[in-house]
């Protein structure tokens, strides 16, 4: 293997291995800025030795060995080195004793919970919701600062202060690194998922001609929303995020136009729909169902997008059940966008006049006074399904052009809008 | 990045897989979906089970299995989606020292991209990460 060749093996092996290793060493030491630091240690003696060495068998495990040894240093170098050390060098011990498949399956044992426990660290609350984003992207998706600020349009600066901000933040906080019980569970598993739907959102986002980082962040968000569903595979939401996400990127390649231009749901070639990720979306919208979770928002999304997704034709959309599914989604996040919606829904289901009444009644809406399709929805039903791209009008227009306040708009009431 | 790995046994697959090697092989398609990278995939039944069917100077002809030439017969398939070939290969790699003989065939998927936007990086991501990671602590 040439130098490059490793390099670019390392690289996919970050790819794999990062999260787990930055998992199981901020268990250990109970900081993840200083895991991660550690873990980079790891991936530096990697670049120096295995251009050498060529990769070893088991490159996980490697990197995990040496991130300890390096974790032990740490310690010496430290004032907590006699507990500590002592702890570390015989959970090392014992495992340098066994085979080893076995120090992976020793590590695997832990690896859920120390994952689990990342999730719910990079997206804590005392962090803003930038910096939950890029510490997400950064420690779970092994994305460098680098590639971070091209997803996002940032300068690389900006997201690596945003990190080390957040890492001190973290510490400061003294957040200590476990998944939380009882009530604060919900709220926050609510701001994990909100982070992996922003992510998915910013790549959804992507027009022709952006680096081809930002589209590739839907990916990120929905390989990290499957390992969050495997790993707390109960919670119905997180099934009900995974199966929107699935369904939303199903359509990532219908819903361009040969010259960049963006076509409308009803206007799609449901031949270039990607029906792997629709299955894959329809089982975790049946398992979030199962759940008996059908009724959260994200659910409630991915259920919208599901009669879509499961009409061959635009005639045979459902659109009784998607205008039930708009009212009960309205009730738990009402918002203007939900009910402009729902009556397109209506106006789709039982005829224009139907719609008509609750269109007019949007009209006063102040968020929505700057929504240019508004009058054409009132004038006929034609654009129906223009809600995407209405909805980044309405972020924009409703907060603002600047990205940091569309996010947030995105995060309160604008979330709520279908896909496209 | 989709890519279609074509696992080819070298044998014919009429014997089946012991328990523990379907074991082995549960536990790590298990690992891979949950780490999200796996979408699909499955095993192939003898070709004594499966057909031929081809089309040359616009005559269509079937040919029922089983065929001869076992080394090309395809015994399994994956469908990952990776960040790159490497990430891929990364993955075969952990598959093929599972079933422990045989050759993997890793296939990019001609998914039409849905913007005509810059290629992924091709080259020393790692050596840029190594650059960058002071900056990022």
């Amino acid at each position: 293997m040439t130098a490059p060749d490793t390099h670019r093996a390392i690289d996919a092996v970050w790819r794999i291995e990062s999260a787990r290793l930055i998992a199981g060493l901020a268990r250990m030491v109970g900081d993840v800025g200083v895991a991660e630091d550690l873990a980079q240690d790891a991936l530096v003696a990697a670049l120096e030795r295995w251009p050498e060495t060529g990769v070893p068998d088991r490159p996980g495990a490697w990197l995990m060995a040496t991130a300890k040894h390096r974790a032990i240093d740490h310690f010496r170098r430290t004032k907590r080195v006699a507990e500590k050390h002592l702890e570390l060098g015989h959970e090392l011990e014992a495992r340098q004793e066994t085979a080893v498949p076995d120090l992976d399956a020793a590590i695997d044992d832990h690896v859920g919970d120390d994952l689990l426990r990342l999730m719910f660290t990079a997206c804590h609350p005392v962090l803003s919701t930038e910096a939950r984003v890029a510490l997400t992207l950064r420690l779970l998706g092994g994305l460098t600062t680098e590639e971070i600020a091209r997803a996002f349009l940032v300068p690389p600066a900006t997201v690596a202060q945003r990190i080390v901000r957040a890492k001190r933040t973290l510490a400061e906080a003294k957040v200590p690194f476990e998944v939380p019980r009882g009530a604060e569970l919900v709220d926050r598993l609510s701001s994990v998922l909100e982070v992996l739907y922003l992510v998915f959102n910013e790549g959804y986002s992507a027009t022709a001609g952006d680096d081809w980082m930002r589209p590739a962040l839907c990916e990120d968000a929905l390989r990290l929303g499957r390992i969050l569903a495997g790993l707390v595979p109960l919670e119905p939401e997180v099934h009900g995020l995974v199966a929107l996400m699935e369904i939303q990127a199903s359509r990532s390649k219908a819903r361009v136009g040969p010259s960049g231009e963006p076509i409308l749901l009803l206007d799609q070639n449901r031949a270039r729909w990607d029906h792997l990720l629709i299955r894959r979306g329809l089982e975790a919208l049946a398992k979030a169902e199962a759940l008996g979770g059908g009724s959260g928002p994200y659910a409630l999304q991915a259920a919208i997008a599901a009669c879509h997704a499961r009409a061959r034709t635009p005639a045979e959309t459902d659109w009784g059940r998607i205008a039930a599914l708009y009212e009960a989604l309205a009730r738990i996040m009402p918002s203007p966008v939900v009910e402009l919606n729902r009556a397109v829904a209506v106006s789709m289901a039982l005829g224009p006049a139907a719609g008509l009444e609750r269109v007019d009644a949007l009209t006063s809406e102040p968020l929505l006074k700057a929504y240019h399709l508004l009058p054409a929805v009132r004038g006929a039903t034609e654009v129906a399904d223009s809600r995407r791209e209405a909805s980044v009008e309405v972020r924009a227009a409703g907060a603002g052009a600047r990205r940091g306040d569309r996010r947030r708009a995105r995060a309160t009431g604008a979330g709520a809008t279908p896909p496209g | 990045m989709r890519f279609m790995t074509l696992y080819k046994s070298g044998r014919e697959s009429d014997t089946p897989p012991s328990p523990e090697e379907m074991a082995k092989v549960g536990r790590l398609i298990e690992e891979m979906t949950r780490a999200g990278v796996l979408l699909s995939t499955d095993g192939l039944q003898p070709s004594s089970k499966g057909a031929r069917v081809r089309i040359s100077e616009g005559k269509l002809s079937v040919v029922d299995g089983p065929f001869a030439e076992t080394k090309e017969l395809i015994s399994g398939y994956a469908i990952v989606e990776a960040r790159s070939k490497e990430h891929a290969i990364e993955l075969t790699k952990r598959f093929l020292e599972v079933m422990g003989e045989g050759e993997s065939e890793v296939r990019l998927m001609h998914e039409a991209p849905a913007f005509d936007s810059a290629s992924p990086p091709q080259t020393g991501e790692a050596k840029e990460r190594r650059k960058a990671a002071p900056a990022g602590r």
